[in-house]
Order: C-alpha cells, then sequence, then structure tokens
C-alpha cells in the first residue's frame, strides 16, 4: 500500500487533487482511498487531504501518519506546519516551488522534488496570481517523480473529472510532469 | 452496472436517485450537504423526476417528508448531527404515524465545543425514536443499505422510518470504488411504493389524532412488535438484494474469524475495517481473536448476539459515543442483550474515537491484547490525554 498525503491551503485544490490521484489509481485498476481533513472551512486555511493506494480492497479508516509520500501545494506552509511529519525515510518530499530541490534539502533526507506549479497553473489560466489553482500541475509532477501512476492516467482523471477548464488543467499536468525536478538521495 | 469512485456522500444520493424518490425536503448541513446538493442537481437536469421542498430548517424538513409519505410518497432526506436533534420531536412523529420516511445521517459529534467530526453520539440520542438504525461500513454498504432500507420500511408488516447512517469524513468525505447498479437490477428489487394505510382523497381516516388511555398502549406495541418483525424481513430482503446484485453486507451482525475465536470485539461503522486489519495480524500471531459489527442498533440484534457468546470467552465493546451516567451505549445493550442468555462472556467496554480522533490499528491491538491477557475495568476511555498532553 502507498500512502501519500497533501497539505494546502483552501482554494488550491489540495481535496481535489487527492481525489483525481485516487480516479487515476482506479483507472490502472487499483484500490484507491482519499479523503480530507478539513481544520476550518476557508479559503486560505490549511487542508489535509489524504490518498491510499493498493492492489487490494484497503483496510484501515485512519488519518495518514506514516506516509511514504508528502506533496507541499504551498511551501510557505512549511514555515507553520511539519508537513515531513512521519514521512518514511526512503518516502519523498514534492514541494510547490521555484527553487531547485537542493535548497529543500534540509528538509527532508529523503528523495526532495520541486515544481513551479503556481507558474504552470497561472501560465494556463488557472485561478489567479493570488489564489493559483495548483492542484492539476502538481499531480502531474507527482505522476512523475513518484511513478505510481502514468501521466496517461493522470490526463485521463483530470479531463474527466476537474469540474472546469479541463483541457488547460490536462496541459498543466502534463507541462509540470515534463519540469519537476527530483533530487536523487546521494547514498 | 457501473463502477464509480464516490464519497459516502454521493453513495445516498445515486441510492436516492435509484430507488426513484418521489419527494425530497432536507436542509443542507456539514458533512451532509453534498448528500443533498447531489440530489438537487439530479432533480434540477431531470435525472431524477422528484419534488425537492426548500425548507427553513431540518425540522420542516422531516415534518414534509412526513406528511408527503402520509399521502403515500417515497421520501428522502438527510441531515447530521445538530441538524438531527433539531429533528428529534418529528422522529417521534414519524415513527408514531408509521411513515416510512428514509434518512441518510452524517454520524457527527453533537456541539458544544463544535465539531464537524464524526462519531455516534448524535444518533445514539436518537435510538428510542421507533427509527430503524443502520450503520455503514464503506460507500457500498452505504449505498446497498439504503436502497434496502426503502424496500423493508416501506414492508406492511414494518412501516417504520429508517435512517442509514455513515461516519463524517471516514466515510462522508472519502472517496472509494462503488458498484452502482442499474436501474433496471433496482426496479426488479425495489418496485413503487404500495399504496396502502395511506391518505387518499375520498377515504375517510385519522392520522396522529388524541387517543386516550384506553388505546395508547396498543399503539405503541404495535411499533415494538413491527420492530421485531423487521429482523426477518430485513434478512429475506437483504437475501433478494444478494440474488439481484450478487451483494448481501451480512444481516444484523456480521461477524469476521469468530468461527473458533476465544475474543470477539464488537464494533460499529468505520472502525470495523481498521479492526478487521488488525484481526487479521492477530490471528498471523497466533491470537484467537475476532470481530462482530453492528450493522443495526435498532433493531438491536440480541439473537445474534446470544448465538456469538456460547462461543466465546471474553467480548470487548468498542463504544463511538457515551451515555453520560451509564457507559457506551452499545456496551449498555449488549450487556443488556446477554444478561438474560445462559452464557455470560466477560464484557468490557472501550470508548474511543470521540469527535473525529482516530480509532487507529494500535488503539484496536491494544483493547483486545488487554481482553485476552488482562482483567480490566468494566468499562474505560481509551487513550485519554492527560492534562499536559492536551494543552
Amino acid at each position: 500500500m502507498i500512502e501519500i498525503r497533501f497539505h494546502g491551503r483552501g482554494g488550491q485544490g489540495a481535496v481535489i487533487a487527492s481525489e483525481l490521484l485516487a480516479q487515476a489509481a482506479f483507472l490502472e485498476g487499483k484500490y484507491p482511498q482519499s479523503f480530507p481533513f478539513f481544520g476550518v472551512e476557508r479559503r486560505g486555511a490549511p487542508v489535509t487531504a489524504y490518498t491510499r493506494i493498493d492492489d487490494a480492497p484497503i483496510q484501515i479508516r485512519t488519518s495518514i501518519t506514516d506516509p511514504d509520500i508528502v506533496v507541499v501545494l504551498d511551501a510557505q506552509l512549511m514555515r507553520t506546519i511539519s508537513v515531513t511529519a512521519g514521512l518514511k525515510p526512503d518516502g519523498l518530499l514534492l514541494v510547490n516551488s521555484e527553487k531547485a530541490p537542493d535548497a529543500l534539502a534540509s528538509s527532508f533526507k529523503g528523495r526532495v522534488a520541486t515544481i513551479d506549479a503556481t507558474s504552470i497553473a497561472l501560465a494556463h489560466g488557472l485561478g489567479s496570481k493570488a489564489t493559483p489553482i495548483v492542484n492539476t500541475a502538481v499531480l502531474g509532477a507527482l505522476a512523475r517523480a513518484s511513478g505510481i501512476v502514468t501521466l496517461d492516467s493522470v490526463r485521463k482523471a483530470v479531463g474527466r473529472f476537474v469540474p472546469a477548464k479541463q483541457q488547460a488543467n490536462v496541459m498543466a499536468a502534463e507541462d509540470a510532469y515534463q519540469h519537476v525536478v527530483s533530487l536523487a538521495v546521494v547514498p | 452496472m457501473t463502477q464509480l469512485v464516490i464519497s459516502g456522500n454521493y453513495a445516498q444520493s445515486y441510492a436516492a436517485k435509484l430507488a426513484r424518490v418521489h419527494v425530497v425536503s432536507a436542509y443542507p448541513i456539514t458533512p451532509q450537504t453534498a448528500i443533498v446538493e447531489k440530489i438537487a442537481e439530479f432533480v434540477a437536469s431531470g435525472a431524477l423526476p422528484a419534488e425537492y421542498i426548500k425548507v427553513e430548517s431540518e425540522h420542516s424538513a422531516m415534518q414534509a417528508c412526513i406528511s408527503a409519505s402520509a399521502l403515500g410518497a417515497r421520501t428522502y432526506t438527510a441531515t447530521s448531527s445538530q441538524g438531527l436533534l433539531l429533528m428529534h420531536e418529528l422522529l417521534h412523529w414519524a415513527a408514531g404515524a408509521r411513515t416510512p420516511v428514509v434518512m441518510g445521517v452524517v454520524n457527527r459529534a453533537v456541539a458544544p465545543p463544535w465539531s464537524i467530526w464524526t462519531d455516534h453520539g448524535d444518533t445514539m440520542s436518537q435510538r428510542d425514536t421507533g427509527w430503524i438504525q443502520f450503520y455503514g461500513e464503506s460507500n457500498q454498504e452505504v449505498l446497498d443499505t439504503t436502497l434496502m432500507a426503502f424496500r423493508l420500511a416501506e414492508h406492511p408488516e414494518v412501516r417504520l422510518p429508517a435512517m442509514v447512517t455513515e461516519d463524517a469524513f471516514y466515510l462522508s468525505h472519502t472517496v472509494e470504488p462503488v458498484d452502482i447498479p442499474g436501474q433496471d437490477q433496482v426496479d426488479a428489487f425495489l418496485p413503487p411504493r404500495e399504496r396502502s394505510s395511506t391518505l387518499e382523497v375520498g377515504k375517510a381516516m385519522r392520522l396522529g389524532s388524541f387517543t386516550g388511555p384506553e388505546h395508547y398502549m396498543e399503539f405503541r406495541h404495535k411499533i415494538a412488535k413491527a420492530m421485531v418483525r423487521t429482523r426477518d424481513v430485513f434478512l429475506e430482503i437483504e437475501d433478494d438484494y444478494a440474488r439481484i446484485t450478487g451483494r448481501n453486507h451480512g444481516g444484523l451482525l456480521p461477524t469476521y474469524k469468530t468461527d473458533d475465536a476465544d475474543t470477539v470485539l464488537v464494533t460499529m461503522g468505520t472502525a470495523t475495517t481498521t479492526a478487521r486489519g488488525v484481526v487479521d495480524a492477530m490471528r498471523a500471531d497466533g491470537h484467537k481473536v475476532g470481530l462482530a459489527k453492528l450493522r443495526t442498533f435498532r433493531p438491536f440484534p440480541v439473537q445474534e448476539l446470544r448465538d456469538l457468546a456460547t462461543r466465546v470467552d471474553r467480548i470487548g465493546v468498542l463504544d463511538r459515543s457515551f451515555t453520560f451516567g451509564a457507559a457506551g451505549a452499545a456496551f449498555t445493550e449488549v450487556a443488556g442483550a446477554l444478561y438474560a442468555a445462559p452464557h455470560h462472556p466477560q464484557l468490557r467496554g472501550f470508548v474511543a474515537g470521540l469527535g473525529g480522533r482516530d480509532i487507529t490499528a494500535a488503539m484496536v491491538r491494544e483493547a483486545l491484547l488487554d481482553l485476552l491477557t488482562r482483567d480490566g475495568p468494566e468499562s474505560s476511555w481509551v487513550e485519554l490525554k492527560s492534562r499536559t498532553e492536551a494543552s
């Protein structure tokens, strides 16, 4: 079983990202489970969302405390929230940041990857400069950096299930897939 | 049949649509709002030709459902926590008037302090209203049970309202694969409601009128008898559902690995899934443990529990609510059911997961080990924080 935890702010689409990942995994014949944990339901408030993916029906219904992968939709959250809490040492930390992964190496000793999802989202007209909707770009980057789902499944899931601007969202995911930078762990 | 990855909320909405409900009246409340939003979409698009009655409160929503149901309509509503509490008076009315309203409830802790997260305090405090109560473990079970609930509630020997509950967030907002039966399958299983004992133009009838001491007890006794009858009727209905869809969720008290178990944990709702994983892991270590899930709380599966008690030495009850001044509601009921039985396993109560706290695999394992190895207190609260931890 693979466990993924998303950290974002209300309005960025972290919950939808976790659900789209579940849809993409389902398209590949896997058993997914995804759910959000809301703090306060308002725009800008920190939001956590979880996705589990397995080859068999999932026998657990709790939040995820020891994830294999952590995805951060807003790097500013890392100042106030311990996003890497419980992240497995051989896991992956993917952050929406314009910085190179080695700039974030102090946050996590395992694999770190970064994607400038904000620029990609804005280039495709997704959200506004104040609140870019980065979820589909982040999902494209996640597919590449983790290999847990294929880009093709992400394309299909995004095309079918995002409520608006399907084409722009698919293109944002494709762009991010091409541009994600992953820092290999030096053994 | 199609398979979709949907939330527990949408599982309720799809069930109401497949049941071809005539009247829906609801007032939105977190976290059930998505149930009635989706139904409103179905109605607006014409996919569900139903009357959607907008109201100003949950109290009115239930009143609208009771009135429509009394006229023979198949009716549905949904609510959660404080909304359910506001309905309380009308819940008694629905049962007393024998209107087979079906309601989805997203189990959520009761305020204050305010919470949007799950526990069973809201529906447990409605257990004496005369409603049939189902507690769901998965989105599939929620959808299937809602369809069965319509047929059960409307059965001429039952005619009682039914609520199908799901844990907030752990089901309501969790997306997972769900088989959606075809409309033809549902139509074969759930024909239109029969018009019997319903109000009709040109037919003199009275509903809910004044009743003196000479008859009131008999009215109550009819409800009591109907609730007893519910057990067998439901088992027949579930067999029929299984014939059509291939799915049977195991009656009122589905058990897991209890045949040779010494120790069994009784669970409700989504804690069951996690507990099943723990049972598998502990079995691998040689512990003879098992599970029994209270799928219905009303009617309470007394017969099933007494059967279970003949096979096991120790029973633990995991409650996601608490009855102040007494114990966990499920614990009290299990104890009551077993008192008159010939076999008395050791009984322990565990209160856990209130206000949406995770019921973790480690917690369940600890409770089962505690049951297996120690003679602990009759009832305990699991992993309660000390004052310093909580601050």
